[in-house]
């Protein structure tokens, strides 16, 4: 990945940086330009708790290229407690805590390596709470 | 806005993985094999549906290419992108070119070809249609993001796996009976189950394949279609419609409904003046089994949650209340992304005209095709009678 584009979301990616719009009070992650609930072009930033709940969950066998040698691993996608949904890893679990339903809390993880000289992308991955 | 008819469809002799012909080969023969059948002696303009000339060949700048090979310049030539909605796309925006007046003879197509990349790489290529910064980041992919949807639907209306493999089911009974189909061949519920995971709950079987292929179609405006059409029947186009929803799956409001379908369905029924009882056969997008599902629920073809059991009942068979997937569905013949949309409507043009052989849906005279891109961002609908 070129080193700007993942440069532009270490705020996100690090930090749980969300915006709240300063009108109507919804939460976007990532952030955005224009609200889809009112269309007010105003926001603050604010960080997201780092807790939610997994809505779904799958297995992944079959990975992407960059990510040929974690497989297999679990992805989720997870309603944080501030509002916003993620998708993400889930790693560190037991049988039983896959689950919907399962509280988690984001860590910060190396996600993968880009090419064999190429950048380390880091980022969140969920745990169980 | 003039109406607008089909009058020729054509696809390649057989979908697959075609290791002798390139791209451009691919998009020819069908696109030939489309003017053959409307036996007309030119096109005014083209519209070419691909997902990913660029990630599997290398190619972009996909609808010169395929006017210079067709020999066709210098109509204007156009490729659509909507992910694995691109074929539907290309067929709307010819439609909307004839409905305008802009054009009288409009070919609408869609190619892609995927076997020149290596398994993981077409893995890749294909879950760039997802939020490439906020879902595949994470290492997801589409099996991933169909397999999520399967849970949060059998965990929300008890839907087994029984009834996703028995889409599957259904869906290879069908390409059993089309000579292009990719993967023709009858299979067992309990072959799905015993098949490898890919994205747990969904077995390889449960997956639409890696496909070589090409379809097309010609377009022209209703009122001239008789005079023209050359072998069969002309095909009104009575309703054309797309909506969007979130790119990333996660953001969607339902995660057990599509909700693009939803709404495009609904404008469609409205244009068409039909409801879903008036309409005797259906292609719907297939990419996954849990996907057939869920798209009958937003077509309102069954009762949210009841479309397992809808399923395993053969309401969906050829025979059933409701066919779909007569031509085997992307399961069954394949599924080269870009194409796609367009195969639909060239397998729904054949059942109008009763031209489907074993698999004919007797007197099917009304017929709806559903295509879809990315997890649902994008989905396209079209209804067409037989004139």
């Amino acid at each position: 990945m070129p080193t700007a584009r993942a440069w532009r979301e270490y705020p996100r990616r690090y930090r749980y940086e969300a915006a709240v719009c300063a009108k109507c009070g919804k939460w976007f992650f990532p952030p955005r330009l224009v609200c889809d609930a009112c269309g007010h072009r105003e926001f603050e930033p604010r960080a997201m708790k780092r807790t939610g709940t997994i809505l779904t969950h799958t297995v992944i066998r079959v990975p992407p290229a960059p990510f040929k040698d974690q497989a297999p691993f679990a992805v989720a996608v997870v309603e944080m407690d501030d509002g916003p949904r993620i998708t993400a890893q889930y790693v560190d679990w037991r049988a039983e805590q896959l689950k919907v339903g399962q509280k988690v809390r984001l860590e910060f993880r190396k996600i993968y390596t880009d090419g064999h000289a190429g950048t380390i992308q880091y980022g969140y991955k969920a745990v169980p709470a | 806005m003039r109406d607008v008819a089909i009058i020729g469809v054509g696809m390649n002799k057989k979908w697959g993985e075609l290791w002798e012909m390139s791209m451009r080969d691919i998009f020819v023969e069908a696109a030939l094999n489309a003017i053959d059948n409307a036996g007309v002696d030119h096109i005014d303009s083209m519209y070419v549906g691909c997902m990913s000339g660029g990630l599997f060949t290398g190619q972009e700048h996909v609808g010169a290419v395929m006017a210079d090979y067709l020999g066709q310049c210098p109509v204007p030539a156009t490729r659509v992108e909507s992910a694995c909605a691109s074929g539907g796309a290309a067929v709307r925006a010819g439609f909307m070119e004839v409905a305008s007046g802009m054009s009288d003879i409009v070919l609408v197509s869609g190619v892609e070809k995927m076997n020149d990349v290596s398994g993981d790489e077409a893995t890749y290529a294909l879950a760039t249609a997802s939020d490439q910064e906020w879902e595949a980041f994470s290492g997801v992919t589409f099996p991933g993001l169909y397999a999520m949807m399967a849970v949060a639907h059998m965990h929300k209306y008890g839907t087994t796996i029984e009834q996703l493999a028995a889409v599957a089911v259904k869906n290879h009974a069908n390409g059993a009976m089309n000579p292009r189909a990719q993967y023709p061949m009858k299979i067992t519920v309990d072959t799905v189950l015993n098949s490898v995971l890919v994205a747990d709950p969904l077995h390889i079987l449960d997956c639409s394949p890696i496909t070589d292929g090409a379809a097309a179609a010609i377009l022209c405006p209703a009122g001239r279609a008789k005079q023209l059409a050359k072998n069969g029947a002309p095909v009104k186009i009575l309703a054309s419609t797309q909506a969007s929803d979130t790119i990333a799956y996660h953001s969607r409001s339902d995660l057990t409904s599509i909700e693009s379908t939803v709404r495009a369905a609904a404008a469609a029924y409205k244009m068409a003046n039909k409801k879903p009882d008036q309409i005797d056969t259906f292609e719907v997008h297939d990419c996954f089994t849990i996907a057939e599902l869920m798209v009958m629920e937003a077509l309102g073809l069954s009762e949210k949650g009841k479309s397992g059991p809808a399923v395993q009942a053969g309401q969906t068979a050829i025979g059933g209340r409701t066919p779909i997937n007569t031509s085997g569905g992307l399961k069954s013949k394949g599924h080269p992304v870009g194409a796609t949309g367009v195969a639909q409507i060239v397998e729904v043009v054949e059942q109008l005209r009763g031209d489907s052989g074993p698999r004919q849906v007797k007197n099917a005279k009304v017929g709806l095709t559903q295509n879809m891109g990315g997890t649902g961002a994008s989905s396209v609908v079209h209804i067409l009678e037989v004139m």
